[in-house]
């Protein structure tokens, strides 16, 4: 099968998986207990490397573009340019990818396991869905959870911008929070929160597709939660593009 | 009242309901179980089933013969719907599932009792909600619950296992809490898809009198697909009787007692080689039937 076939197949199969992910929320049971337990999962789960990896950005934000801030004088502007990256660009995107890597390869890796021992035939034998029952809770839990994260990423991005300011630089504290008020706008704030939204679904869906499309044993599941890590990563990236193009000429703003 | 008992009174309830929709106890037993209508399956060149045709009857069991990539497994996954024939219809229970839908097929699956090969339990539940599944997810009352699934622990002589998670099983008890997670809601037909390979010859004997038990004692069609002869010597020649005491007895067929709810099909590359008692493939002349039975 050529390769422009084969990415075609994978694209109308995702897009079934989507629509069965969907539609199974209309038909009982609705399986709540599992999107709750698997928030948990995915929520709680992650917070921790979130926050690592959103004081660390910041912070070194800052350590990247306070000399530079500085040659010009416009020291009082480091956490304007540290509030608008992280809040538009690498709070969501750096978020999304953590959570690819953690999340994504760990759903495709237990629902390629669940197909090589036949545990999902055993489930359609018993008369349940896999898809309302594994999949539809997975991209609700990561559609309501990376946006949140994404806020907590940030809001320690903020925090670890400051510190490094303050500490490093001697930066006042409040003139670095007057920055970071004056560099963030609303649309900011919403294209924060609109992005995570769409690589939530991104991870499920290409995370639950590749679990349950795996074949050939353990070596495919390996290769099936590669393939949902580094496809995943690549269609957010690709997708950040896009997405921050429809904003801006939503909100009319030259900067995202 | 033993188990069994109380198991096939439940049935002859469920049998009660389903004369409801039309027909009455003695009319659905003159409708097959499982039957195939010319079922062709391909993947891309290579064919898989050509054009087959066979019957299930009620309270039959029948021994699904075939080497590797015979397509007995196959068989299996159509009943269930697990995949769709290229051409052909499928009878299950007298309903024709060949065109039927996802959500049309999970009705259908309710009536089937699937074992498959290496218990395909699911690992993150305990042995208990391994085998409670099918009626935690129809909201069935706790206690019920709880009733039903030692009532099948027990059927396989396994009640002690209750607590324990499926890494802790040996591959025996995988099969048969699988063959207890099958039975739950009473399925009037079960399919066993190799559920004895790799099993030392004392538990696949276990699993081989659990489907002796099934048939003689609970009424219960099924397709026992498998490459062991042993198995086939078992199921073909054995049956299973209850004493005074509700105690279970597997005894020979002879003079007094003739099998006739067993049967035998052989599949080689997709085709039927064989269909009939197991005395009969003993005395086909078929070189290929010949070495599988005796292996060389």
């Amino acid at each position: 099968m050529n390769p422009i076939t084969k990415f075609l197949l994978e694209v109308q199969d995702i897009s079934l998986l989507l629509w069965r992910a969907i539609k199974g929320l209309r038909k009982r049971p609705r399986y709540f207990g599992e999107i709750i337990v698997q928030l948990d999962k995915i929520g709680v789960g992650s917070l921790g490397i979130v926050i690592l990896t959103g004081f660390f950005t910041g912070g070194v934000l800052i350590l990247q573009a306070f000399p530079t801030l500085e040659v010009y004088g416009a020291q009082s502007s480091a956490g304007q340019g540290v509030a608008t990256s992280l809040i538009r660009e690498l709070g969501p995107v750096l978020t999304a990818l953590m959570v690819a890597g953690r999340v994504g390869s760990a759903i495709s890796a237990e629902l390629g396991s669940m197909v090589v021992s036949q545990q999902i035939d055993a489930m359609r034998a018993l008369g349940t869905s896999p898809v309302r029952k594994l999949v539809t809770p997975r991209v609700i839990a990561l559609v309501v959870a990376l946006p949140l994260l994404t806020i907590a990423g940030d809001m320690f991005g903020l925090f670890g911008g400051g510190i490094i300011a303050l500490k490093i630089y001697g930066l006042n504290l409040n003139v670095y929070i007057a920055s970071v008020k004056s560099g963030v706008a609303f649309a900011d704030l919403i294209g924060g929160i609109v992005k995570p939204i769409f690589f939530g679904f991104i991870i499920g869906l290409v995370s639950c597709y590749k679990g349950l499309s795996t074949t050939g044993g353990t070596v495919g599941v390996g290769l099936s939660t590669t393939n949902a890590v580094v496809l995943s990563s690549v269609i957010i990236i690709i997708v950040d593009f896009f997405l921050s193009k429809v904003l801006q000429g939503v909100f009319s703003s030259t900067l995202f | 009242m033993s188990l069994v008992t109380e198991t096939k009174e439940v049935r002859e309830n469920d049998e009660f309901e389903q004369d409801v929709s039309g027909l009455s106890a003695s009319d659905r037993r003159t409708i097959p179980a499982i039957e195939f209508q010319e079922v062709d399956l391909a993947f891309d060149d290579q064919v898989i089933l050509d054009k087959i045709s066979f019957k299930v009857r009620r309270g039959e069991t029948k021994i699904v013969l075939g080497g590797s990539g015979s397509g007995k497994s196959t068989v299996i996954n159509l009943i269930l719907g697990l995949i769709k024939p290229d051409g052909g219809r499928i009878i299950v229970d007298g309903e024709d599932i060949t065109e039927y839908d996802d959500q049309e097929l999970m009705r259908v699956r309710q009536k089937i009792g699937m074992v498959f090969q290496e218990g395909a339990l699911f690992d993150s539940l305990s042995v208990f909600e391994n085998v409670a599944y099918r009626l935690i997810e129809e909201n069935v009352d706790q206690d019920e619950i709880e009733h039903e699934v030692r009532r099948m622990l027990h059927f396989v002589d396994l009640d002690d296992a209750i607590d324990k998670m499926p890494a802790e099983l040996s591959g025996g008890m995988r099969r048969r809490v699988g063959i207890a997670r099958a039975l739950v809601g009473n399925p009037s037909i079960v399919l066993f898809d190799e559920p004895t390979a790799g099993l030392d010859p004392p538990t696949a004997r276990t699993i081989c009198e659990l489907a002796i038990k099934l048939r003689d004692l609970e009424d219960v069609s099924s397709i026992f697909v498998t490459h062991e002869m042993n198995n086939l010597d078992y199921l073909s020649s054995e049956y299973a009787i209850v004493d005074e005491k509700g105690d279970v007895h597997f005894l020979p067929e002879g003079d007094t007692l003739c099998l006739i709810n067993t049967e035998v099909m052989m599949l080689r590359q997709g085709k039927i080689i064989f269909s009939g008692k197991d005395e009969k493939l003993r005395e086909v002349n078929d070189p290929y039937i010949h070495r599988f039975i005796r292996g060389k």
